[in-house]
């Protein structure tokens, strides 16, 4: 199918999406559970990442800052920005598009080759309305949770490695992350974040939803979904620094 | 009662159903025989609504569904219950949860009425004590009764079947066929069930269609099929020897 017509196809499914769902209390149940699922089970992988990339963020500026002039709380500085600006809202939404992507491709393609799909329609069940809403409501709530805990994690490993290691002193560091902080690079990064979960999620759901054939198409339906879900993360990554920080 | 008439269905150049007309009756175990690949599922995908056919026309007492999208055919939907050839049920909802779904879904009933349902139909299907059990542990056959609880958990008018009893060892797929009979008389629903098996279709076929490469060659009863000398039927029905030994003995 050519990119127009697969382009045309998802927004046709997106339009799906804000339809009117059929029970609304069994669409509240389905979002807490998606919740669970999806969000609360990324948690401890988010948190583990992101103290380990935080403290090699302090570690490499700490590194280059060898014999240099400059003051040493630029170490925090550098570690908050960084992972305030990028590692955070960015790299660990790409982090989850694996994760939370692949997961949710391969449920929905094996549920289209088992038929569950089928049943549900056949009952006169909108699929796109009761599978892929509560998906797409549940990331755009919880990710940014998510990412805020990702930047405390970065800045409190970074804050541990460059204490532990005598790169910095604590008192430096923390210094270092108040240091000139303008608090629309967070509304900047929160921002991100949700067009992130959205296209983690709707992305990852169409190409699981559309999914042909059997064991094998369900496997190749979830490496697409990653895939595009990247592709997209980083293109409207740039549209958005462009658009927001220039 | 679901009248087909003159129903032509292609995928690109193929033409899957050519011209296929028939009356499904109330109240009767109307089953659908051909070979694989014959066009059965296509058939029942657009008796469902799921395939929207080039022309012709379904009609379910009175009503024409060619031509009209998912919204007009929720209502109607409602009323079909629908068992998948692999039962179709939710991984994520044990047994008690899959039946209850549709209640969920549509009825104004109180959680406590659901259940009483859901275990009304559970024990209808004969079987108990696996309410809190998941599809993964399950047998084929239970998958199947579920499956057939959950279609007549909202007390549909229509019963559509995809090959039932498929999979199943020759005991329990006799089970399935008489529940699926006993239910269809019991409810006065008009069941349309796909199959190439003929211990089905010599146990409950009450009203057959046989479709050979999209096309309708020939319709009746079960005991007509002993008598019939349509030749693709005979190939098909009689293909084995100990149908071929059952056959002569009739005659």
């Amino acid at each position: 199918m050519g990119l127009i017509a697969s382009f045309g196809k998802y927004l046709i499914f997106i339009a799906d999406v804000f339809r009117k769902p059929e029970r609304r209390s069994v669409m509240y149940k389905l979002v807490i559970k998606e919740i669970y699922e999806l969000g609360f089970k990324s948690l401890l992988f988010v948190v583990f990442v992101s103290l380990f990339v935080g403290a090699v963020v302090t570690l490499q500026t700490a590194a280059n800052m060898q014999g240099s002039w400059m003051p040493r709380y630029l170490i925090g500085f550098a570690t908050r920005d960084a992972i305030l600006l990028e590692f955070s809202p960015t790299i660990i939404s790409l982090l989850l598009a694996g994760k939370i992507g692949s997961n949710i491709a391969s449920s929905l393609g094996t549920m289209r080759v088992t038929e569950q799909i089928d049943a549900l329609e056949v009952m006169g069940i909108n699929p796109v309305t009761y599978l892929v809403r509560p998906k797409i409501f549940a990331l755009m709530f919880f990710n940014p949770l998510l990412i805020c805990l990702s930047m405390f994690g970065g800045v409190i490993g970074g804050w541990m490695a460059g204490t532990m290691t005598g790169e910095c002193t604590s008192a430096e560091f923390i210094t270092g992350i108040q240091y000139d902080f303008i608090p629309f690079k967070a509304v900047y990064a929160i921002i991100k974040t949700i067009l992130f979960a959205f296209i983690i999620a709707s992305v990852s759901s169409f190409h699981g939803f559309y999914t042909e054939g059997g064991a094998l198409e369900v496997g190749r339906s979830s490496t697409r979904a990653v895939v595009f879900s990247s592709v997209f993360i980083i293109v409207s990554n740039y549209i958005l620094t462009q658009l927001l920080l220039n | 009662m679901i009248e087909i008439k003159n129903i032509i269905k292609s995928f690109g150049t193929k033409e899957i159903l050519k011209d296929v007309s028939f009356t499904f009756e109330k109240g009767k175990t109307n089953l659908v025989i051909g070979q694989s690949g014959s066009g059965k599922t296509v058939l029942l995908k657009c008796l469902l609504g799921l395939h929207e056919p080039q022309s012709g026309s379904i009609v379910y007492d009175g009503v024409n569904i060619v031509g009209k999208s998912n919204k007009n055919l929720k209502a109607l939907r409602q009323q079909i219950g629908m068992v998948f050839q692999g039962g179709a049920l939710f991984d994520s909802m044990n047994v008690e949860q899959n039946v209850l779904f549709p209640l969920e879904m549509f009825s104004k009933m109180s959680k406590e009425e659901m259940l009483q349902r859901v275990n009304f139909c559970l024990k209808r299907v004969n079987l108990e004590n696996v309410n809190h059990l998941f599809p993964s542990e399950i047998s084929g056959g239970m998958k199947k009764r579920v499956a057939i609880a959950r279609a007549i958990v909202l007390n549909p008018k229509y019963l559509l079947c995809d090959e039932p009893n498929s999979g199943l060892d020759p005991y329990t797929a006799i089970l399935i066929d008489n529940l699926l009979q006993e239910i269809t008389h019991e409810y006065v629903m008009t069941t349309v069930i796909n199959t190439h098996d003929m211990n089905s279709v010599m146990e409950i076929g009450e009203k057959i269609l046989f479709i050979k490469e999209g096309k309708n060659v020939w319709d009746g009863t079960k005991s007509d099929i002993i008598t019939s000398d349509n030749q693709h039927l005979q190939d098909f029905v009689f293909s084995s020897e100990l149908f071929k030994t059952i056959k002569k003995i009739n005659r």
